[in-house]
């Protein structure tokens, strides 16, 4: 039965017809209407994804680029002891904050009260003595004579240049007076002030300063962190996958194992901290804030997850590879380690990278061990207090300087980038080893 | 160091010591079957991790509750109506001796789980329908994948979204209807929470609808139903135990995500109905007594392990409702 078969019907409806028709355009109507609630859901979940995706790379466009002025600084070779060639203790020693502070002065020679002038000093970064000390050991050729150099500016000179601090407002509510803006502008005018890309925000740890703050430490932190994880997890996981799909006979026991990892893989990631903070650290007496301890957590954390895809990737085997293998006299050890393993082994390593992929956005559970502290040095080993790129977000968005707020949406970018890598490279493999058997 | 290093001579140089043993011995067979008793040993240590990880988490944090209920009653921390952990840090500091009244944690917890579920059931419930019973290849091939990035975005993301710009336009969208809302509102963080627990909802669901057998719909279009007579009158019901086990799992996540209630719902223990007023969950309150400056006995620190206790034993509970509830299901069908 369908339209058709009734508009084809010319002679005069009786009402029992009509009101058949009338049921069956109504149901065919709801189930339009059904239909298209199910497409409105899907586009309701791409929608906003689109949206949060579009908010952080939009806020996140600004931190790739810093405002850096121009000035003429004079490194006077009385202000470094010693002679030509000059010891490396004497140019890390020479007061550059001063040298600068002249060179700023030099260029605005009619300030002359103390308020306004350290109200000038104020518009270059704090950091930029020890860029300039830097530079200098990299090229002591630089001492005697005037360069003008590019130093890095205020967060709040860059927000201006930047856009994003409105100069009609009344000058009590921003942080830059109109007397610093004039200033700024008078550098601007002379070609002074520039947007360079933001080197510091790839090569720096934590700051307290927002322009001079970077990702470096967090990254590092979330590689040793992850590189422990992986050490444990991995053959962990492959060992425990290998046991429960090959081995394990059926009894209780084993039920009770499975129904646990099953619940594990559901337990919120904040009871994982729990267990690290009072196990690893209060009992075992761990440092906190370490990589070790939140790789040892985390690694807790995604076995359920590696030990469940590896069971898939093992289960993918045919049997047949086995039998074929004690057929000819191989004990079930060497079948499974001479001839399924390999086999499973491709499987196996996506299991592992989804895991990855999963400790990598992992906040909470560093939270509970310390792993929030406020870093500057970038960690160089797993023993070192550090940070992880997720808990830097978190850090970040709670700062109150308007500054932080592109840095975190630009960190937020770095880390679904490398999502975004680690899940290509779990596409690739699937698609390299997925076999038909 | 000396740890992982030793952890890793374990893990993996034990194994590839005892493989490698048994290809140099291999053909004395006596010793080969002790050294392969030894890797299956080995094996099964690693099988039993996962029991020894739920035994350490239920005593680490069933020992540091019990020692918090030795300062505070559990009566007045499961029924207290007032929170406020702000106790002396030192002893010669004057101070409140602070509240452990957890009902407010509860019921805001609940508040957002509550809002969460509102926007993850239906829309997820619906995608997935639409996704098993109506979409064709290639959508299939367009949306499976959206879900999957919607899934695999960290929570730290949500909540700095949820925080930034969710929160704001709330608290405008209130304001221009005239009510005053807080820019930490309990429906903000339920909103995106809801949006990051959707995938889970229709990724789940989808599975189990394409578990009902295709011989029910058959019938069901055979009989003259359409497409969604067909789903809600026989696909549905059918698929309706193993629904509500990953609705179940849902909640048991909505209860455990952290990050986002973190940095959107706020810390005033609020003990309201109101989703535009800020509201502070177990999760939020874990960790802001955990970070920071602490002695480790203080009852503030221990009242994190107490709300970690109601928090893995409340979850618990949920996702073993939910594993029983979809293995019973895949029984019924297999």
């Amino acid at each position: 039965m369908n339209k058709a078969a009734f508009a084809g019907n010319d002679s005069p409806e009786s009402p029992v017809v009509r009101r058949l028709r009338a049921g069956i355009r109504a149901r065919y109507r709801r189930e339009r209407r059904f239909r298209r609630l199910g497409a409105a859901s899907l586009v309701v979940g791409a929608l906003f994804l689109l949206w949060l995706l579009g908010t952080s790379a939009f806020k996140a466009a600004g931190a790739f680029s810093q405002t850096c002025i121009a000035i003429d600084i004079a490194l006077d070779a009385a202000e470094f002891d010693g002679d030509a060639p000059y010891q490396r203790e004497a140019i890390a020693a020479a007061p550059y904050n001063r040298m600068i502070r002249a060179a700023l002065r030099a260029a605005f020679p009619e300030v002359t009260a103390r308020r306004d002038k350290r109200r000038l000093y104020q518009l270059i970064s704090d950091g930029v003595q020890y860029h300039l000390r830097d530079r200098v050991l990299a090229d002591p050729q630089l001492i005697g004579g005037t360069h003008r150099l590019w130093l890095l500016a205020d967060d709040e000179v860059d927000l201006l240049i930047k856009g994003r601090i409105d100069r009609n407002l009344p000058q009590a509510n921003r942080r830059l007076s109109d007397q610093s803006i004039n200033w700024i502008d008078r550098l601007q005018a002379d070609g002074r002030v520039e947007r360079r890309f933001n080197r510091h925000f790839f090569t720096a740890g934590d700051s307290r300063d927002a322009e001079q703050a970077g990702i470096l430490g967090a990254v590092m932190g979330s590689v040793f962190t992850l590189g422990v994880t992986m050490l444990l997890a991995v053959p962990v996981g492959i060992a425990a996958a290998v046991y429960l799909q090959e081995f394990a006979p059926r009894n209780r026991f084993i039920d009770l194992v499975e129904v646990n990892i099953n619940n594990l893989a559901a337990v919120p990631s904040i009871t994982f901290g729990l267990l690290g903070l009072a196990l690893l650290i209060n009992f075992f007496g761990m440092p906190r804030s370490v990589p070790l301890v939140g790789g040892m957590v985390l690694a807790l954390m995604t076995l359920p997850t590696i030990i469940i895809s590896s069971r898939a990737a093992l289960a993918a085997v045919p049997p047949r590879i086995r039998q074929a293998a004690l057929a000819l006299g191989a004990s079930r050890v060497q079948a499974v380690v001479h001839h399924v393993l390999p086999l499973a082994l491709p499987g196996m390593l996506t299991g592992a990278i989804i895991g990855l992929a999963q400790a990598l956005g992992e906040t909470a559970p560093l939270l509970a061990i310390g792993m929030v502290a406020f870093i500057v040095d970038v960690p160089g080993a797993v023993t070192d207090p550090a940070t992880a790129l997720p808990v830097q977000i978190y850090l970040w968005a709670d700062s109150p300087e308007r500054a932080f707020v592109e840095r975190t949406a630009a960190a937020i970018v770095v880390l679904l980038a490398a999502l975004a890598a680690v899940n290509g490279l779990i596409a690739v493999l699937r698609n390299k080893v997925e076999k038909r058997w | 160091m000396a740890t992982l290093t030793a952890l890793c001579l374990l893990f993996i140089g034990l194994p590839v010591a005892l493989i490698a043993a048994m290809h140099i011995l291999r053909r004395r067979r006596a010793v080969c079957r002790r050294i392969e008793a030894g890797l299956r040993g080995f094996l099964l240590l690693c099988a039993c991790l996962a029991i020894f990880t739920t035994v350490g988490i239920v005593f680490s944090v069933l020992f540091e509750a019990i020692r918090f209920f030795q300062l505070v009653p559990v009566w007045d921390f499961l029924f207290g109506l007032d929170w406020s952990p702000q106790t002396a840090i030192r002893d010669d500091q004057v101070g409140s001796s602070g509240a452990f009244g957890a009902v407010p944690l509860f019921a805001g917890t609940f508040l957002i789980t509550v809002i969460a579920m509102a926007v993850a059931v239906p829309f997820g419930l619906l995608a997935a329908i639409y996704l098993s019973e109506y979409a064709g290849r290639r959508v299939r091939a367009t949306a499976k994948p959206l879900l999957e990035i919607l899934a695999g975005i960290p929570t730290v993301v949500y909540g700095f979204f949820a925080a930034l710009t969710v929160g704001p336009l709330v608290r405008d969208a209130a304001a221009s209807l005239g009510l005053s809302a807080s820019a930490e509102s309990a429906l903000a963080a339920g909103l995106v929470m809801g949006v990051m627990i959707l995938p889970f909802v229709s990724s789940l669901s989808d599975d189990v609808i394409n578990a009902v057998p295709q011989s029910l719909r058959d019938g069901s279009l055979g009989l003259g139903a359409t497409r969604s007579e067909t789903i809600r009158r026989v696909v549905l019901p059918a698929a309706t135990p193993g629904i509500v086990g990953s609705v179940l799992l849902a909640v048991s996540r909505a209860i455990g995500e952290t990050m986002i209630v973190v940095m959107a719902a706020g810390l005033a223990a609020n003990l309201t109905a109101n989703p535009l007023q800020s509201v502070t969950t177990v999760t939020v309150q874990i960790v802001t007594l955990l970070v920071g400056d602490q002695v480790f006995d203080s009852p503030k620190t221990l009242a994190a392990f107490a709300l970690g206790l109601v928090l893995f034993a409340v979850t618990l509970v949920l996702n073993m409702v939910a594993l029983y509830v979809a293995r019973k299901y895949r029984e019924q069908y297999e």
